[in-house]
């Protein structure tokens, strides 16, 4: 198990304050400037050295996306940092934590992952129903303001950076980083056609970078402690630590910090208290929030929880979030009400998406209750293909998956529930 | 479009809401928020604008608040941005209110990792109370809505009213946090499990037990 001492998020839980004084007795903070004068460069290849992948569900190497901003940004066409605090895929719950009680990491990070990429000034793109949160994280930036931390001369490194929020109004599609630019610029969240790529023309036709909370909170303390620490953590390809957030049929939900690569059987019974009625009673887990593909749970017990590990089991790490299911549950009705929640938030800017979500969610809500003929599901298998990579964004995509998940792994259970309610049909004819 | 929002009558809208104007701190604050953005690109404040008409028209009718057409319109006129697309972003994103709501608007999240945790039963103790889904109670107190995943899922299930978080909820504390707005009182934000503090396991926390007690600084150990 992590050592607590190696654990980024000391104030996770929020047992301690989250003001400025606070933090910089726990490490906030501390000679920010020194950080900054390895120059932008050093501190780009120390990212890139570490290993640290976006924490964001796509898992893109943090650092070579840096890399592609552009070196000397012109007067009139300022170079951008905006972090991603949409924090809305089912079963995340990390971003909110860090901001609610470790926002000064956040604020550090952004100073310093600005800095390196050569922007004017970070965009943090809250979700709008992070109220309180967002209060703190308004607070926080003014603390920092007043301390001298950002604003001209930035914690007296000699860089001007600005750090401003912006609270989003509900929508989980603003967690698409093109859709999230729209959305700053003041339009409807829909997300753009890619090349250009937002590195190239993205906030106000400006180089932009997206990156996550996580990703961008956790750079200060790899910069203190060395890119060797962080990778010190984890397997090839899949370093560093991670929150991890666990909800569903377990004893104690949380969310925890731990090592990536961690089995799924440790995580569980290290700081869930367990599987809901024992690791027999376990059915299937959807790993990393609700766009990737649920994972039965005699291939999950033991899978090591990383990016490479849950894709050898045909799913992906996403945010980490874990949604455990135990034999209780209808598993059905649990990715029928995910469809519904991907037919709620599509767009409706690509028609594959806005039409597809809604029929599948409808023939999804017709498998449930067993309302269907056998031949429908191969039909439906047919849809999410044919939505699937169809569309501007990965929401089509992220609707696909978990319908293709369950017909994979639990189709005897929906033909059962066809054949039984036919039967039922007859029987009364 | 069975599920759009009913726009409710015009000219009487108008009439009650066409001299909207900010109130003085209000002003202020739009001011700042329209500094956030750079010169030209004041459009980019619709959003944050938009919440704080909405809280305006809140404090104004003692509800969570909603946006009238005329509002949008102000809101539209101040970014010098044509109304059709003021009105496009206040109907694209959910905490718009389009319609009036009442002091309470209870939002309960149905999504998957809230429905595995027993959402149904938070959803029943509010209509226990005469709640309807989509629909204000007669007394104008609550507003029922089943909103989308709200991000606190190890917390599930949980409900939003007006601004605060409501979590580990079961029938019998939904129906006394009910009960409690109900006759005025501010029940206890946050968990509602006597055993946690936020987000940590049930009973205590596995790691950072030296935070729980103290601000302890971890770096002497590294």
């Amino acid at each position: 198990m992590l050592a607590d001492k190696d654990r980024i998020f000391t104030n996770l839980y929020g047992f301690q304050p989250w003001n400025l004084k606070s933090a910089q007795m726990r490490g906030d903070w501390d000679k920010t400037k020194d950080l900054m004068k390895r120059g932008q460069d050093a501190i780009i290849e120390e990212i890139k050295a570490s290993g640290l992948r976006g924490r964001g569900g796509a898992g893109f190497p943090t650092g070579l996306k840096w890399s592609f901003m552009p070196k000397e940004p012109r007067a009139d066409r300022p170079s951008f940092l905006v972090i991603n605090a949409d924090e809305s895929e089912p079963g995340s719950c990390k971003d909110r934590e860090i901001i609610r009680h470790d926002p000064h990491k956040l604020i550090e990070g952004a100073l310093i992952a600005g800095f390196a990429m050569r922007a004017r000034a970070a965009y943090i793109y809250i979700r709008g129903e992070f109220i309180r949160e967002a209060e703190t994280l308004f607070a926080a930036v003014q603390e920092a303001y007043d301390a001298g931390l950002l604003g001209k001369n930035a914690a007296k490194s000699g860089y001007d950076f600005d750090v401003f929020v912006h609270r989003g109004a509900g929508a989980y599609i603003c967690g698409e980083e093109t859709a999230m630019i729209e959305s700053l610029e003041g339009k409807k969240g829909q997300p753009r056609l890619k090349p250009p790529f937002p590195a190239g023309a993205g906030l106000y036709g400006c180089p932009t970078t997206v990156n996550n909370v996580e990703s961008i909170a956790v750079v200060p303390t790899i910069l203190r402690r060395g890119a060797s620490w962080f990778s010190s953590f984890g397997r090839e390809n899949n370093k560093g630590t991670k929150l991890f957030q666990i909800s569903g049929h377990v004893n104690t939900p949380c969310v925890v910090e731990e090592e990536m690569g961690i089995t799924f059987r440790e995580l569980i019974d290290k700081h869930c208290g367990g599987i809901r009625g024992g690791w027999d009673n376990l059915l299937a887990v959807i790993p990393g929030g609700s766009s990737v593909p649920l994972v039965p749970a005699a291939e999950i017990m033991d899978c090591p929880m990383d990016f490479d590990g849950l894709k050898a089991v045909g799913s992906g790490l996403g945010t980490a979030a874990a949604i455990v299911m135990d034999k209780s549950t209808d598993v059905v009705q649990a990715i029928s009400r995910i469809s519904y929640f991907y037919k709620h938030e599509s767009c409706g800017q690509c028609t594959p998406c806005r039409e597809g979500t809604g029929w599948m969610w409808r023939v999804m809500e017709r498998l449930r209750t067993g309302d269907a003929d056998i031949s429908e599901i191969d039909t439906l298998y047919d849809v999410t293909k044919q939505v699937e990579g169809h569309t501007i964004c990965a929401l089509g995509d992220a609707a696909a998956w978990p319908i293709q998940g369950l017909i994979k792994h639990f189709r005897p259970e929906i033909e059962r529930r066809i054949r039984e309610n036919g039967g039922a049909l007859e029987a009364a004819e | 479009m069975a599920d759009a929002p009913q726009i409710p009558d015009e000219a009487e809208v108008r009439a009650r809401w066409g001299a909207f104007a900010w109130t003085k701190e209000n002003a202020e604050k739009a001011k700042a928020v329209i500094a956030r953005y750079p010169a030209g690109r004041q459009r980019s404040a619709v959003m944050p604008l938009l919440d704080l008409a909405q809280r305006q028209v809140g404090a104004e009718t003692q509800t969570q608040g909603w946006l009238p057409v005329p509002v949008i319109e102000y809101v539209a006129a101040e970014l010098d941005m044509p109304f059709i697309r003021a009105y496009e972003v206040a109907t694209f994103y959910t905490m718009y209110n389009l319609v009036p709501v009442g002091r309470y608007h209870v939002q309960v999240c149905g999504t998957t990792p809230c429905l595995l945790r027993g959402s149904d039963d938070v959803m029943a103790a509010c209509k226990n109370r005469g709640m309807v889904k989509g629909k204000t109670t007669p007394d104008g107190l609550f507003t029922l809505t089943e909103v989308e995943c709200m991000g606190t899922c190890t917390n599930a299930p949980m409900v939003q009213i007006n601004d605060d978080n409501y979590e580990d909820l079961d029938f019998d504390s939904m129906a006394r946090i009910l009960d409690d707005l109900a006759a005025g009182k501010s029940p206890k934000a946050g968990t509602q499990n006597p055993k946690r503090h936020t987000s940590e396991p049930e009973g205590g926390p596995t790691t950072l037990k030296d935070m729980v007690k103290a601000n302890h600084d971890y770096r002497k150990e590294w």
